[in-house]
Formats: structure tokens, sequence, C-alpha cells
């Protein structure tokens, strides 16, 4: 082969690189995300119910957040919303963390679990933090 | 925002329409418009304000300006050292020349002259922060309100040559360390984005006035414009007021009572 | 024919090595200013663009100004423009290569660099400027290529070309202009705000563009085997010349209708940057020595017995490549922010990280225009052609 070593050479860095995030993650085991859903307004709420199913925000909340923030920002929909007979504003900080005033042990367990730093926290913030 | 294919593909096709229909609108340009009326619809909202300066002292300009600032985390920049640059403020004073720059006379009552004004966002009937934004993270909402949106604002300040009022701010730094005590109710901003007077939307929703308006005992009067039996409308057909730099034609919201109109005639 | 860029010799290695070292230094200082935010820059919440805006204008110019070659050659079949045609449109691609790092590295969310397209917005001119901008780099990428490859293979450029190069003229002409309109139309920036603006724009961009091509034609000729020939040179310096006599024309009109006009707003920046207001005067220095460049450089371009000799004319681009880049890589977009909007006074000046990262843009640039040249240079010495027959 024309320059084989080279190419060989070259092509063993490009696979060590490439390989990387397996190899650096090699041997620790990521314990299981459980959010925890403990805080006194969830246990104060009439039914102990979300804006939709569990198992869909799971999935999909970040869905709802995009929807919501455009309604609010910018077509000015900022009609309340019902949840487990309370009515809270549509509202990442305002109305998610009314009732999940626990970001460390609900948001960041699962963020951190899935590797993800998401850009909400950037502006957002946890209510109890502004509490100097 | 999601945005779908079916949006996207409209949104291009517009695109290619875009000049000719601003050309549109320049011809259809009504006199009163071209001359620097404020055009009000006949019906809904286009909201306004009235600032009474007579009414308001230095003391209350810092009431109010600490008002908004709070409420809306807004870092306080100022008074560290070399700091001026990254200043970041949704209303402010300054004097009389430098506020009506365009109505500058010598001969004016010495109490003017020596008075402070307060400055904030106009938001404008025409407003060229929203003619030269590329994302349309600034846009003009149905009700008149120049809206910024944090989330999709690129950073590229272009708002910020644009407006002729000074009214934008780009957070140069981390706005978080800047902030002495955050406000639970209203988020921060990230760095890299500008950001300016919103008139309080989430305020209004709850049913309250702008920060500004509520600790002004009664200075500053909010309102809609385009209801003719509104407390800012009977203000503003009984007193005489200003604008900001009228003749660029950008139709400012926000009024000044200035005084004077004794004499007026 | 890209592998050609990977044989050569000492100098062109040594230069190579230099520019991705400031390349790599102006990568470090960006990922300084990506942590800390653009309060690292000279920038402010009065003058909100500094640098980098400057030079992505400054740049724009010296892109279109591929034009300037194009059109003698490819309209008016001028053969003599034959050899440095390439040069011309290469040096377009790391122009606005150059443009686009400077607007990213602007940028307060560079992360969120694609909403401009997620969100397209035609009312606003940068929207559009980003159209043009990625038009014109697409152009002359292929352009130059697929001729510099037909070349390789002496034969025509396929039919497919011709109205792309066609194409490439308007294409220019739009690029400057909508740069333009991204100033002036701003009500409230009275310096900006001029229906000439785009036509200054032009002026500008055919004067230092075509200058900044034979600095580097005789450059080339200096270090390589290439030679552009003598009378190819001697045309662009007319370029020059006329393009030149036109800007500094365009900015005497903006001087007479500012003072002679004597409204305050249009006279203040042309205050501040040429005698300073209240004290403050960084700028003035810079100024003046634009000024004297520019008047010295005319008075070697204009008479034909001065220009004509080789070593004169290069002097007289390098005046006018530096009078050009003071008056339109700075003074044109800090003057517009000066003074404020309240008629008082925030400077500017650039921070040494903001001129670190500037630099390295600029050493991008000239790596990517270096590899580029190394490429049509070796094909051509291949051919043995090389050098010029005029």
């Amino acid at each position: 082969m024309y320059n084989g070593g080279k190419i060989i050479f070259g092509l063993i860095i490009f696979l060590a690189i490439v390989t990387f995030p397996f190899y650096s993650n090699l041997g620790g085991s990521a314990k299981k995300a459980m959010p925890s859903l403990d805080t006194p307004e969830i246990y104060a709420l009439a039914t102990k119910e979300c804006v939709r199913s569990g198992e869909y925000m799971k999935k999909e909340h970040m869905k709802v957040l995009d929807e919501w923030r455009d309604e609010v920002v910018r077509e000015g929909k900022r009609e309340k919303i019902s949840v487990g007979g309370t009515e809270l504003e549509k509202s990442l900080q305002n109305g998610c963390m009314h009732c999940h005033s626990n970001k460390e042990q609900f948001c960041t367990e699962c963020h951190k679990y899935a590797g993800i730093d998401p850009y909400c926290w950037d502006c957002h913030f946890d209510r109890g933090e502004g509490r100097l | 925002m999601s945005i779908n294919r079916r949006k996207f593909l409209k949104i291009a096709g517009l695109t290619g329409l875009g000049l000719s229909l601003s050309a549109r609108d320049f011809i259809l340009m009504s006199p009163a418009e071209a001359s620097g009326g404020h055009s009000l619809p006949s019906s809904g909202e286009r909201l306004g304000m009235a600032i009474d300066v007579r009414k308001l002292t230095d003391a209350d300009y810092a009431r109010i300006a600490d008002a908004c600032h709070t409420v809306h985390n807004v870092p306080t920049l100022i008074p560290e050292k070399n700091n001026v640059k990254n200043e970041v403020k949704w209303i402010w004073t300054d004097t009389y020349n430098h506020t009506f720059p365009e109505q500058i006379n010598d001969y004016h009552p010495e109490a003017l002259r020596n008075k402070t004004f307060p400055l904030l966002c106009n938001h404008c009937d025409k407003p060229p922060c929203v003619r030269v934004c590329p994302t349309k993270a600034t846009f003009r909402a149905k009700n008149g309100m120049i809206v910024q949106d944090p989330h999709r604002c690129i950073g590229c300040r272009f708002c910020m040559a644009g407006c002729p009022y000074g009214s934008r701010s780009f957070n140069w730094v981390d706005p978080r360390p800047y902030i002495p005590k955050r406000n639970p109710d209203f988020p921060t901003r990230t760095i890299g984005v500008v950001e300016k007077c919103t008139f309080c939307p989430e305020r209004l929703a709850r049913g309250q006035q702008p920060a500004c308006v509520e600790v002004s005992n009664g200075a500053m009067i909010f309102g809609n414009l385009a209801d003719s039996h509104s407390e800012i409308r009977n203000i503003l057909s009984t007193h005489f007021t200003l604008r900001r730099k009228p003749t660029l034609g950008t139709m400012p919201s926000v009024f000044y009572i200035i005084g004077g109109e004794d004499y007026a005639g | 024919m890209l592998d050609k860029a990977l044989h050569g010799g000492k100098t062109y290695w040594t230069l190579i090595i230099v520019l991705a070292s400031i390349a790599g230094a102006g990568t470090l200082a960006y990922l300084y200013q990506f942590n800390n935010g653009l309060g690292v820059t000279g920038m402010s919440r009065d003058v909100s663009w500094g640098f980098y805006i400057s030079q992505f204008t400054f740049l724009v110019g010296v892109a279109a100004s591929a034009v300037m070659l194009v059109i003698p050659y490819y309209l008016h079949d001028y053969k003599k423009f034959g050899k440095i045609v390439i040069l011309g449109e290469f040096l377009a691609v790391a122009s606005v290569t150059m443009c686009m790092l400077f607007i990213f590295v602007d940028m307060g969310q560079p992360m969120r660099i694609l909403n401009v397209i997620l969100h397209p917005t035609p009312n606003s001119i940068l929207f559009w400027d980003a159209t043009v901008l990625n038009g014109y780099l697409f152009l002359n990428i292929v352009i130059g290529w697929t001729t510099l490859h037909a070349e390789k293979k002496q034969a025509p450029p396929p039919s497919w070309v011709k109205p792309l190069i066609y194409l490439s003229i308007p294409w220019a002409v739009s690029i400057h202009t909508v740069t333009a309109f991204l100033y002036a139309g701003i009500p409230g920036r009275h310096f900006w705000l001029t229906a000439i603006m785009a036509a200054r724009f032009l002026a500008s961009a055919f004067a230092g563009g075509p200058a900044l091509l034979i600095i580097l034609a005789l450059i080339l000729r200096k270090y390589t085997k290439f030679d552009p020939g003598r009378e190819p040179i001697q045309a662009v310096g007319k370029i020059v010349t006329y393009a030149m006599c036109a800007n500094v024309f365009f900015i005497l009109l903006e001087v007479f209708t500012a003072f002679y006009s004597n409204i305050p707003g249009h006279m203040h920046s042309f205050e501040y940057l040429f005698v300073g207001i209240e004290g403050h005067g960084k700028l003035v220095p810079l100024m003046w020595i634009s000024v004297i460049f520019a008047v010295i450089s005319l008075i070697m371009l204009i008479p034909p017995k001065i220009r004509n000799k080789e070593s004169n004319l290069i002097k007289a681009c390098v005046l006018v490549f530096i009078s050009l880049w003071i008056d339109k890589g700075f003074g044109l977009v800090i003057g517009g922010f000066v003074p404020n909007h309240f008629g008082t006074v925030t400077e500017y000046w650039p921070t040494l990280i903001e001129t670190v990262i500037t630099l390295g843009v600029w050493a991008i640039g000239f790596l990517t225009l270096t590899i580029l040249y190394k490429v049509a240079i070796s094909v051509r010495e291949e051919l043995g052609t090389v050098k010029s027959e005029y």
C-alpha cells in the first residue's frame, strides 16, 4: 500500500479519538435516576396530578415548556392553568417549580443521569435560590 | 419554538415578497403617519404611558428605577469601577437636553433645564429595533408592546444600533453575580442577550400595573391609547405632551407632560 | 488539486506555521471570550459594535473587489487579466470567510446562529446580508476552482460556469450594497444615514481590494515563480486610481452636506473623528493618518508618470490600503456610535483579547488565501504557464 504506514497510524489516531467517550466511561456505572416528588407543595394538592400524565411529562416535558414559552412570551397567552385544584402560571419558574420546589432532586437528578445541561437554568432558577 | 416544515416554506416563500411588501406599506402610508402622528386603531389595545414629570423628584426616580430593576432582576453594574460600559438598565434618568435633543433652547426656564427626565423603552409604533432584528427575537405584540424574547436573541446587537433612544442593554458579562437579591417570580437573563423595558406583561396578566407606575404616586399613567375613554387618553387630550425624537418617525408610545400648557394659549 | 498545498518549500511552510500559530492564539482568545462574554472587549452599551463588525465591513469590500478583475476579463475579453483573475476570486473566498468569522465572533450567543435560518426575517438587512455573503462565497469557490481545474486539464472551462461568472458580477455589487444598507437604513445614526453609503462602500472597496491584490501579486512575484506581468498590474493600478478618486470625492460630499447644512447630528461624528469632542479624541490621530495617506496616495496615483513606475505604485497601494482600512475598518463604525443618542461621548478602543481574536481571524483568512494561491501557482508551474506574457 502506498504510504501504508502513515495511513494506518492516522487511522489508529482517528479511532482512538472517536471511541474516547466509550473507554473514558469504562468501568463507571451510573446510578438510576430517581426524581423525587416529595415536596410540601405536591402534598398540598387536592389531587396529585401534573399538567399531563407522568409518563408523557417524563418524555416530553421539554415540548410542553417550549409551547408554553412561545404562547406566553410571543403570543401573550398568559391565561392560568389548573393543576390539582391549584391555579398556576404557564411558567417553568412560577408554574412547574411552584410544585417541584426541589430542583436538585427532581430536575437535576434526571438531567445529570442523561448527561445534559439544559440552558433553561442560565436564566430561570430554583425559587429557593433567589431568597438570599 | 417548534417550527414545522410547512411554516418554514411559507416564510421562505414570503421572503421573496418581503421587499415588495415593504414598498406597498410605503405607498399606502397615510399623510398622518408620514408626519409622525400616532396611528391608532379604532378598536383593540394599544398600550402607552404618560409621565407627568412635574410631579416627580429625583427621590421618586430613584424609587421607580429601584422598583423596576429589583422586580426584573436587572443587574447593578454601575457602581463598580470600570463597569459603566457593561451597564444594564431598563429605566433611568437624564437631563432635558439629553432627553429632547431636538428641542434644545437656551432660554427655557431654568427649572426645566435643571430637571431630570425618566427614560425607558418607548414601545414605538414603527420600531427600528424590530425592523432590524434578524431572528424576530424582538417583535411587536398586538397590543403595541415591543417584546424582547431572550430565548431567541443571538446577541448580534443590531437592535442596539437601530434604537435611537439608547433603550437597549446587552449582557456583556454574566449578570447573576451583580443581582444582589433575586426576585424568585422573574427569571434573570443569560450572558450575550439584549434586554430592555417590557411594559411588564407578567404583571398586567396578574391585574397589576407596571412596576414603575405602581410606585410613581400617580405621576405615571399607563393605559390603552386605543380607547378614547381611557385615563391616559383623557390626560393626553388635556395636557401638552412631548415625545422623544418625533422627527425619526418611530412614533413613541411614551409621552412626557412637562408643564407650561397654561401659556400655550 | 488540493494536494498541491501539501508540497512546498521552506518559505511556504514557515508562512503556514506562523499563520497557524496566530490563528491558534486567536482561537484560544476566542474561547476566553466565549466563556466570559463580550465584556472582555472594549465595546460598551454606547458603542455596541466595534472592531469585529468594522473588520467585517471592510472585508466585504475586499471580497467584492474581485469583480474589478472579472468584469474586464470576462465581459470585455481583456486577456491580460488572465493570470490574475484567479487571485481576485480566491481573495474573495478568503475575505468572505473572514467576514463570516467576524460576524460569528461578534455574536453574544453564537450557539444560536441557526436562528437566522430557522426564523427567516426578510425585513432584517442582516438576514439578506447572510444570504448574499453565503451565495458569494459559493460562487467564488465554484468559479475559481472549476476554471483552475480546466486550466490544469488544458481545456476550456465547462460551459455551465459562464452563467455563474456573469451572475457573480451583480452579486459582488449586491454584497457590498446590502452591507451598506445595514448602516444606511437606521434612523437616528446621522453619520450612517446617507444615501451614498452604498456608493461610498463600493468606491472604497474597488480601491482597497485591488490595491491589496497588487500588493499580493508583487509579493507572489518576489517569493514564487509567479509573474503577474507588468501591464496587468498597471491596469489594476488604474482601477485603484479611479476608485480612490471616487471614494475621496464621496467622502467630501458627506463633509459638505454635514457642514453646509449645519445640522448638529450630521456634524458631530465628523467632529469626534477629526478634532475630538470635549477632550475625547482617541481616533483623531488615526483619522488624520487616513486622510494624509489618502492625499499622498492620490498624488502618487493620478500622474501616470509616477504611477507607471512599479515601485511607486506599490507604495501608493500600501497607502491606499492603510488609509481605507482606518476609514472603513475603524472610523466608519465607531464614528456612527459617537456621540451617543444623548449627545455624550463614550469612547471605544479594542482590548488585547479583542485584538488577538481579530488577528486570529485575519490569520485564518490569510491561511486560506496562502493555500489557495499555492494550489493555483503550483498548477501553473506544472504547466509552465506561471509567467504572464504581458
